[in-house]
């Protein structure tokens, strides 16, 4: 394996309530649903219309403005309905499951052996290829890219999140199939950038980086950057790793299976631990009954609450998450919150006494601890950013939709997760996430 | 303290837009979010935020500033006695309730008026209360002498909120340090009033100073020629000078405050006293040196180190200098900026003695600087960016 690359920067928020490696598998979900608001920018156009029988693999719907993109049903049965926001956005398409319904069949092959259009096929076809995001922007990858490589982070580093090695356990094998398809699509490399202890280090087809330190070490992002980074013009693919299981899984059966592993996590989960279930499952279907009985709100999260979604319980999971976090919501008034000592209140700053207790997990809720302000304070972001970026100045550029800014300050290199921490740690309780993302819809819409 | 938050709970319909009282809306939210933190949830974005605030933030350098404070109230009893020759005779207390009753005054003239222009202006631009001017109307005070006339102070405070802050958009938009601004004004407007040694030390009219009083501060001792006061003295703080930067023990615990907690960076007050070694040491070696006036060469013969305790050079480098609105942004630009401030403060000082006060003119001039090397250090990040493109490519 090659050298260890060290990452300084950055910050580990010590959440109270990580899951507990124990996995139960939960019946197959009443319903399912994928909802076209997982995937950024994407203008969805409907297949199907509710009463349709479809089987696991059948478009539900596809982009507008790549047709051969289908974001397809995870199981088999009946769509039941398909839910509209304001002015008519395709919130959801539900289904109601049905075991009998079966998978459309697809070709059951070693990838080996097809060639890099057959692969890229079967994946488009299956609506499997919506699991490939592209940088620069964080979304679905398009069939006529040319990637340079493609990176898959197998360990997250976010607060709570789900140990992969834990969800690998026996489907290594499968692994290394969806590994061998991915590794057909690009000229360039598949990278793997695996965590300390990693179960990954074994994968072949691929090169193995081995990174350390603190989130967001396991940012695919940070992790491109540190190994091949973005440069204008240049695109590559990343993968989530449960992901490439279910590549795996169709070209060694043929069939889709989209049964995934979620933990469920938190300090408001009664027991914190992994569950399998099905992609697009409802939210509820997770936590009915897993979380602590209390008398005050709580927040269920799909994916990392650095990241993730609110979501309630009768939403449905996200596409590309793996964990359900619940923390309490924390909207309650504290009497003169700003001036406690604060032994119990976790922070990156060094203004509060908690930081002389290095060891210990804290029970975080929504509450913004204070009220939006100005940019004051400078040097915060860029301790929890470890890349070769100014996140100030790419900030202000996205402010000012500066094109040319954005793009000489490296807006191709970043998404949402990677600047995360900079609006956890704010002091001015910035917006930083929207601000970046409204950049990146700016670049989209200006250049393609 | 239920039955407060009652209060400002059942009254928050009343100064709400159309409301009745909506013109106390700016002053209803302002005591409400200081004695509640809000229960604002996060809507979008990271759904945990830090517990840190502007409040904590500014709080802790009012607490910094805590200890000047203190000391400059018992260093203006200490003058006065002094001055009056009665120093033997007057106790610790007489020498700090003294200089609490003439100091207080000061303090509550300048969060009276600026405060209240910061409430006027939330209120007419429907935003929160900002939390810069806890510390702004901490700062202006420290830096003012103690014979100031309050409405001098209450002239430049809001000449310094209005002119310095609020025109730019509020706390956080400003291009100079408020409190620098105040300083700045009064030092222009007012230069009769506000130079000259009758300002430094506090009699009262029916005040005889003993034989040989001159009121003047080391630095305009020092500018004339005669250096006459004890290192110990400068460092302790029982010299003349403005209220609050005599004493470079009580910055230093300051300074120790505001970088054990991280919110002063440390790397702008190095490298400002880098700068002031620097130029000091520069000096000395040109004090021997021939076309020197007398006066000029005792001053630039002064050892360097005893320029960072005289005057404002510390009080700046810790408190002013490292304002992070006004400052650098970028980690080398604040490099750069606190090494030329503390060039140039000296530089000032000695060679220009119509300006003693060096320092808050270099602040104030590396103020306007700070964006323009902000630029720089920004083109190069850029221009190592792109070489890296190049190189793969």
């Amino acid at each position: 394996m090659s050298d260890v690359i060290k990452l300084r920067k950055g910050l580990d928020i010590r959440l109270k309530g990580s899951a507990e490696t124990v996995l139960e598998t939960l019946p197959a979900p009443a319903t399912v649903a994928l909802k076209p608001t997982d995937f950024p920018g994407l203008t969805p156009k409907l297949s199907v219309k509710p009463g349709h029988e479809v089987k696991a693999g059948d478009a539900l719907f596809y982009d507008k403005y790549h047709p051969e993109v289908v974001f397809t049903a995870p199981i088999g049965g009946r769509v039941a309905s398909v839910n509209r926001g304001e002015r008519r956005r395709i919130l959801e398409v539900v289904i109601e499951t049905d075991a009998a319904a079966g998978s459309a069949d697809f070709k059951k092959a070693n990838p080996d052996e097809l060639s890099a259009e057959e692969v890229k096929e079967q994946l488009l076809k299956s609506g499997l290829w919506p699991f490939i995001k592209r940088r620069p922007y964080g979304v679905v990858a398009s069939p006529q890219d040319k990637p340079k490589n493609i990176f898959i982070s197998t360990f997250d580093t976010a607060p709570l999140a789900p140990d992969y090695n834990f969800i690998m356990e026996g489907q290594l094998g499968t692994f290394q199939t969806g590994i061998d398809a991915l590794a057909k699509l690009t000229e360039g490399k598949v990278f793997l950038g695996v965590s300390e202890k990693s179960v990954f280090t074994t994968i072949k087809n691929t090169e193995i980086k081995q990174f350390s330190g603190p989130h967001p070490a396991g940012n695919v992002g940070v992790q491109i950057h540190h190994i091949s980074p973005v440069n204008k013009g240049e695109v590559v693919w990343t993968v989530n790793p449960q992901d490439v299981l279910f590549i795996g899984r169709l070209f060694e059966t043929g069939k889709l299976d989209f049964t995934k592993v979620f933990a469920l996590a938190g300090s408001e989960a009664e027991k914190p631990k992994y569950l399998q279930t099905l992609l697009g499952a409802p939210v509820a279907s997770v936590t009915d009954g897993r979380l602590k009985k209390v008398n005050y709100k709580q927040r269920i999260i799909s994916g990392n609450v650095l990241t993730g979604k609110r979501v309630k319980s009768m939403n449905y999971i996200g596409f590309y998450d793996s964990l359900i976090s619940v923390i309490p919501e924390g909207d309650e008034y504290e009497l003169l919150g700003w001036a406690s000592p604060g032994v119990d209140k976790f922070t990156a700053s060094k203004t509060f006494l908690s930081k002389l207790f290095p060891k210990k997990e804290y029970e975080l809720n929504a509450n913004l601890h204070g009220g939006e302000r100005a940019f004051v304070l400078s040097g915060q972001y860029e301790k929890v950013v470890p890349m070769n970026i100014l996140p100030v100045f790419l900030l202000k550029a996205c402010l000012v939709n500066d094109i040319d800014k954005m793009e000489q300050l490296g807006i191709y290199e970043v998404i949402e997760e990677d600047f995360a921490l900079c609006e956890y740690v704010c002091t001015s309780k910035i917006k930083v996430q929207d601000i970046l993302r409204s950049g990146i819809e700016t670049m989209i819409k200006e250049l393609g | 303290m239920k039955f407060l938050k009652n209060f400002f709970e059942k009254t928050e319909p009343l100064v709400q837009k159309g409301a009745k009282y909506h013109w106390l809306h700016s002053v209803h939210d302002g005591f409400f979010t200081f004695l509640f933190v809000p229960k604002h949830t996060a809507k979008t974005g990271t759904h945990i935020h830090d517990y840190i605030d502007l409040k904590r933030t500014m709080s802790i350098v009012v607490l910094a500033l805590v200890p000047s404070l203190l000391l400059g109230m018992y260093n203006v009893g200490l003058q006065h006695y002094k001055a009056i020759g009665e120093l033997v005779s007057a106790g610790f207390f007489d020498l700090f309730v003294y200089g609490l009753l003439k100091v207080l005054p000061v303090v509550i003239v300048s969060y009276a008026v600026g405060l209240g222009i910061e409430f006027a202006f939330a209120q007419m631009r429907g935003h929160e209360i900002n939390e810069g001017f806890l510390v702004s109307g901490m700062l202006i005070p420290l830096i003012m002498p103690i014979e100031t006339p309050l409405w001098m102070v209450a002239v430049a405070t809001a000449f310094a909120v209005v002119f310095g802050k609020e025109v730019f958009g509020g706390t956080g938009m400003n291009i100079w340090n408020p409190a620098l601004v105040a300083r700045a004004f009064l030092f222009f407007a007012y230069p009769a009033q506000m130079s000259g040694n009758s300002v430094w030390v506090a009699l009262e009219k029916s005040d005889v100073p003993v034989d040989g009083f001159t009121g003047a501060t080391p630095m305009a001792d020092a500018a004339a020629g005669n250096i006459n006061f004890s290192a110990a003295d400068a460092f302790f703080g029982f010299i003349p000078g403005s209220i609050g930067e005599t004493s470079t023990l009580a910055i230093l615990i300051g300074a120790v405050i505001l970088i054990v907690t991280g919110i002063g960076n440390w790397k702008i007050m190095a490298s400002t006293v880098a700068g002031g070694v620097v130029m000091g040491i520069i000096l000395n070696i040109f004090a021997g040196s021939q076309g020197l006036s007398p006066e000029a060469a005792t001053f630039f013969g002064i050892p360097f180190w005893q320029h960072l305790i005289i005057g404002g050079f510390a009080f700046g480098a810790v408190f002013m200098a490292t304002d992070p609105v006004s400052a650098a942004q970028t980690e080398k630009g604040q490099w750069i900026y606190g090494f030329l401030i503390g060039i140039l403060a000296i530089l000032i000082r000695v060679v220009n003695p119509a300006y003693p006060e060096g320092m808050m003119l270099a602040i104030l001039l590396m103020n306007t600087f700070a964006p323009l090397i902000d630029h720089y250090v920004v083109q190069g990040h850029i221009k190592q960016r792109m070489k890296r493109a190049k190189i793969t490519a």
